[in-house]
């Protein structure tokens, strides 16, 4: 035996030193990394799911549910899982490609504690396959959402707009406190007031164990439901309005004119917001762009064409107020008028003889406005299309809309470097030429003077307070003068609205046709004489107008042929829908 | 006889209460610990684990002061016989026993599994005492051949096929060290390193190969827990999760999560402390450290203190086994040296591992209580 107390303190200092390690381990790792295990441990054991919150219903002026909510399926990987996952078991069982899912894998956050998303908008059934063999894929997890359907398709989707998952910046997104999966309102009414509609996500904490079975829930934040929008459409008038078009493009605004509510907004042709929720392929988003027909314009305020003799209410009321002209003043119209060596005909041939103000308007002649257009000038008119609200935005914010143009001698010189020439001034009293308006500006324009002057801004919701943008600076006489007037375009033998009329009510109207000039299309298609745009604005009923409304068919000839109808079911159907709320506002009032 | 046993039951004075009570304290934390640890989270029976381990405490502290108050030194006459009859035991459990965790360690007798290895541990410590004790010092080129023979390449190999590596390295490691205390040549442990670095590197794959997959994943995830075959170094990492999570205080009795939900393995074996330390921060770790330093410094004190040759190497032995358990477990469990299923006594369960450790106990307060037999 050697020394035994060399042996005992050998031994004792060894202790002592193994001790001493194990306590400065026990001092790194839960004193100094303390926070860190701590967090860690309760990351193993509680996993967060995300409650979505149903979004809030968009309604029509009636209650009519515009949109459902439905549930949304979608099978993701929780990340810490996501190595040990059986890849080709998985494909088989998504229907996925192999490379799709180690490359959607791989392109995850690796930072990110959201699940990896695989496959959206999976089916019921592919859902209870899913859970069948969850115990074979430990990790992976049916996620569920809320989103959409809109059970009326093509209808209004212009208006309602769509839903869908953000696409592009990322960084971007993530400080608008979204997380990568969230949909949100892309379009229209679910766009302007996505904020509203969405309410507050809720969360849901559970416990897991280390098989990832859920043993208790610990706290749940529940979800806040978004706000319900009560839209001012009326969606009987919408779906008669879209009919009526029989197909054609244009597009139609009707307007409360004692509110500026919306009652119907037709742009056609239309999209059908269903296709874009699961996300739109390439495919489909080729096809919408390329269509011809534009189906994602917005036609009411975001194309504009010359307003043709719709634009005759401004010319004439500019006359009588600025006392040009007074309603009995009278042109004879041989059918043409000549300045210099240039004539500007009546679209009437052989003319329409000697009228009067009243009727030049009820059959629209065109050398009568010419000859007061040269008495009062372009800039006069423009001052009243102006008033009108023409030339400026209506002030909506569903979309960025287009201002048109109401052409001044002073525009003609900054722009195009030229003086004004009288010819313009022709073309411009009778809506051609330079003149461009949007048929929301037309509704505007005529709702205005169903409401005896009042310029409203065109609203979308019931719960807005009607906006007054401006008053018409016009004698009341000049109103009654030309509602008057307009009713003859409907009512009279010879008026050029009588396809407008009416059994049910009196209707007052103005036919409009745009000029198609030429259009750039290869020569020698069936294209070649494309036929005019048709205009109709209307009012209803004269006696305490209700609606007013604005029509635009694409290539529909003459205002009176097609767009005039359409104006004429639009009214007998709103009217219809609600003589009864009528009823009772008159016995208040 | 009847005398001499009277007089070691007078001797109750002389039994050392540190030494008596430690083992004690630890097992009754140990059970408080597994009952913990084998908390059902569902509303299913809890496992009965606990249960046993008190009626294998009762059976230990029995068996403790049966030991305590018998003379170790009567046990100079039978180490021999009980090493054969220890040899025998493992090589039956080779043939017979049962298996459990892909090792084949367990007898059955009855309702009981028993663990014939733990046993040896102690059969092997006293023989190697008594055989050392004989023998003159330093001790000899072939006697130290010898003792590598019969006290470690036999039980090494039967050990190694049952397989547990674990307890066979632990073997070597304490005969080593009874050895040079013992007093072996200088010159020889000189060779044998020498000889150790030259072999090593050359048989190093050849030991490589022979380990089983799951021992060379071990290893493998120690040096780099990154690569992780099979979750070793989960294993490692949610152990450090779980001992890190405990923070200064602890998360309180009852209310650690790591064990129960299953993120760490082997919960209420092999990574006990690690659910210690959860429920019990730093400060019970501490605590628990202190009670191991205190036994283990008294039993080196022991071996001081023992008049004669057989209770110090013995004292020796018995103390370096709870050391190299005690750190190797829970240097496992901490991240510090590679995951090799050792318990850790007294708090890990196992009823043999518990009935060894508390006879190893009573054979250290034997030997402190006759340090003054020769006086008598």
């Amino acid at each position: 035996m050697r020394d035994k107390k060399k042996t005992l303190y050998f031994f004792v200092y060894i202790t002592l030193g193994v001790m001493c390690v194990f306590i400065l381990r026990l001092w790194q790792l839960q004193i100094l990394k303390g926070d860190y295990y701590r967090e860690k441990s309760i990351k193993n054991r509680v996993r967060v799911i995300r409650l979505p919150a149903p979004r809030g219903i968009i309604y029509d002026r009636k209650g009519n549910a515009l949109v459902k909510n439905t549930p949304y399926f979608i099978a993701s990987l929780i990340p810490e899982l996501s190595e040990q996952v059986d890849i080709k078991g998985l494909s088989q069982l998504l229907g996925l490609s192999e490379e799709e899912i180690q490359d959607r894998i791989n392109k995850h956050d690796k930072h990110s504690l959201e699940p990896i998303r695989l496959k959206e908008g999976i089916t019921f059934q592919e859902v209870s396959h899913i859970e069948a063999r969850r115990s074979d894929f430990p990790g992976l997890i049916v996620e569920t959402d809320i989103t959409r359907t809109y059970p009326y398709k093509e209808t209004a989707s212009h208006l309602i707009g769509y839903l869908s998952h953000p696409v592009g910046n990322r960084t971007n997104m993530e400080t608008k406190g979204f997380s990568q999966g969230t949909f949100i309102g892309q379009w229209g009414v679910e766009h302007l007031y996505d904020g509203k509609l969405r309410g507050q996500p809720g969360k849901k904490y559970i416990e897991v164990d280390a098989l990832g079975r859920q043993l208790r829930t610990l706290q749940i934040l529940k979800p806040v439901k978004g706000e319900d929008i009560r839209l001012s459409i009326d969606l009987d008038t919408q779906i008669a309005a879209e009919k009526a078009f029989q197909r054609r493009s244009g597009a139609l605004l009707a307007l409360d004119p004692n509110s500026g509510d919306i009652l119907a907004m037709v742009s056609l042709p239309s999209f059908d917001p269903n296709i874009f929720i699961k996300g739109i392929t390439e495919r489909q988003w080729k096809r919408l762009l390329r269509n011809p027909g534009h189906p994602l314009l917005n036609r009411v305020f975001q194309s504009q064409y010359p307003p043709g003799s719709v634009f005759k209410i401004i010319t004439a009321i500019a006359a009588l107020q600025e006392g040009i002209i007074t309603k009995n003043f009278k042109v004879n119209c041989t059918g043409e008028i000549q300045v210099g060596s240039w004539r500007f005909r009546c679209w009437k041939k052989g003319g329409h003889g000697v009228v009067n103000l009243r009727r030049a308007i009820v059959e629209s002649c065109d050398v009568y406005f010419y000859e007061v257009g040269r008495m009062l000038g372009i800039d006069r008119i423009a001052k009243y299309a102006y008033a009108f609200g023409l030339g400026k935005p209506t002030g909506i914010k569903l979309v960025s809309e287009k201002k048109g143009l109401i052409p001044t001698t002073q525009w003609k010189l900054e722009k195009k470097g030229r003086p004004w020439y009288l010819g313009e001034t022709f073309n411009a009293s009778i809506g051609q030429g330079y003149v461009t308006v949007t048929p929301a500006q037309a509704a505007v324009l005529i709702s205005a003077l169903a409401n005896g002057g009042k310029v409203f801004r065109p609203k979308l919701t019931l719960s807005e307070a009607p906006e007054i943008m401006s008053r018409l600076p016009l004698k009341k006489e000049s109103i009654r003068f030309m509602n008057n007037a307009l009713l003859g375009v409907v009512q009279d033998p010879k008026g050029t609205g009588w396809r407008a009329r009416s059994d049910m009510v009196r209707i007052a109207g103005k036919t409009g046709t745009a000029q198609v000039i030429s259009i750039s299309d290869d020569v020698g298609t069936a294209r070649k004489y494309p036929k005019d745009h048709a205009w109709f604005v209307a009012f209803a009923p004269v006696e305490k107008p209700s609606i007013a409304l604005s029509v635009f068919v694409e290539h529909g000839g003459h205002g009176g042929e097609s767009a005039a109808p359409i104006a004429r079911t639009v009214i007998e159907t709103y009217l219809r829908g609600n003589t009864n709320e009528d009823k009772g506002t008159e016995v208040i009032n | 006889m009847k005398i001499k046993e009277l007089k070691s039951l007078i001797e109750i004075k002389h039994i050392d209460w540190l030494t008596f009570s430690a083992p004690i304290v630890l097992t009754v934390m140990g059970i408080l610990t597994i009952y913990s640890a084998t908390r059902p989270v569902f509303d299913t029976s809890h496992p009965s684990f606990y249960l046993r381990q008190t009626i294998w405490l009762v059976a230990g502290v029995c068996a403790m002061i049966i030991t305590s108050l018998f003379d170790y030194r009567r046990l100079l006459k039978y180490s021999y016989p009980i090493y054969v009859a220890g040899i025998i035991l493992l090589i039956v459990t080779i043939i017979f026993g049962h298996k459990g965790m892909g090792a084949q360690r367990w007898l059955r007798i009855g309702p009981l599994s028993f663990q014939p290895s733990e046993l040896f541990k102690i059969i092997l410590i006293i023989t190697l005492s008594k055989y050392l004790s004989t023998i003159r010092t330093p001790i000899s080129y072939w006697q130290t051949l010898f003792s590598f023979t019969v006290f470690a390449v036999i039980p090494f190999v039967i050990l190694y096929s049952q397989p547990d590596l674990g307890t066979a390295l632990m073997l070597l490691i304490i005969m080593v060290v009874m050895l040079i205390c013992k007093g072996i040549e200088k010159k020889l442990i000189l060779y044998t390193t020498i000889l150790l670095l030259i072999v090593l590197p050359l048989t190093g794959k050849l030991i490589w190969n022979g380990l089983k997959d799951y021992q060379k994943n071990r290893l493998v995830a120690f040096i780099d827990p990154g690569v992780d075959p099979t979750g070793i170094g989960y294993q490692i990492e949610q152990s450090k999760v779980t001992i890190g999570s405990g923070k200064t205080l602890g998360k309180g009795y009852l209310k650690g999560t790591q064990g129960p939900l299953r993120f760490l393995p082997e919960k209420h074996t092999d990574f006990i402390f690690a659910v210690f330390a959860e429920e019990w921060g730093f400060v019970g770790s501490f605590f628990l450290l202190s009670i191991y330093i205190l036994l283990i410094i008294r039993g080196f004190e022991t071996a001081y203190y023992s008049k004669d040759i057989f209770g110090t190497l013995l004292a020796i032995g018995i103390s370096v086994m709870f050391l190299l358990y005690v750190s190797i477990n829970i240097g496992m469990t901490m991240g510090l040296m590679p995951v090799v299923g050792v318990p850790l006594p007294f708090f890990s369960y196992g009823g043999t591992a518990l009935l060894s450790n508390f006879i190893a106990v009573g054979l250290l307060i034997s030997i402190r209580k006759h340090r003054f037999s020769l006086f008598y």
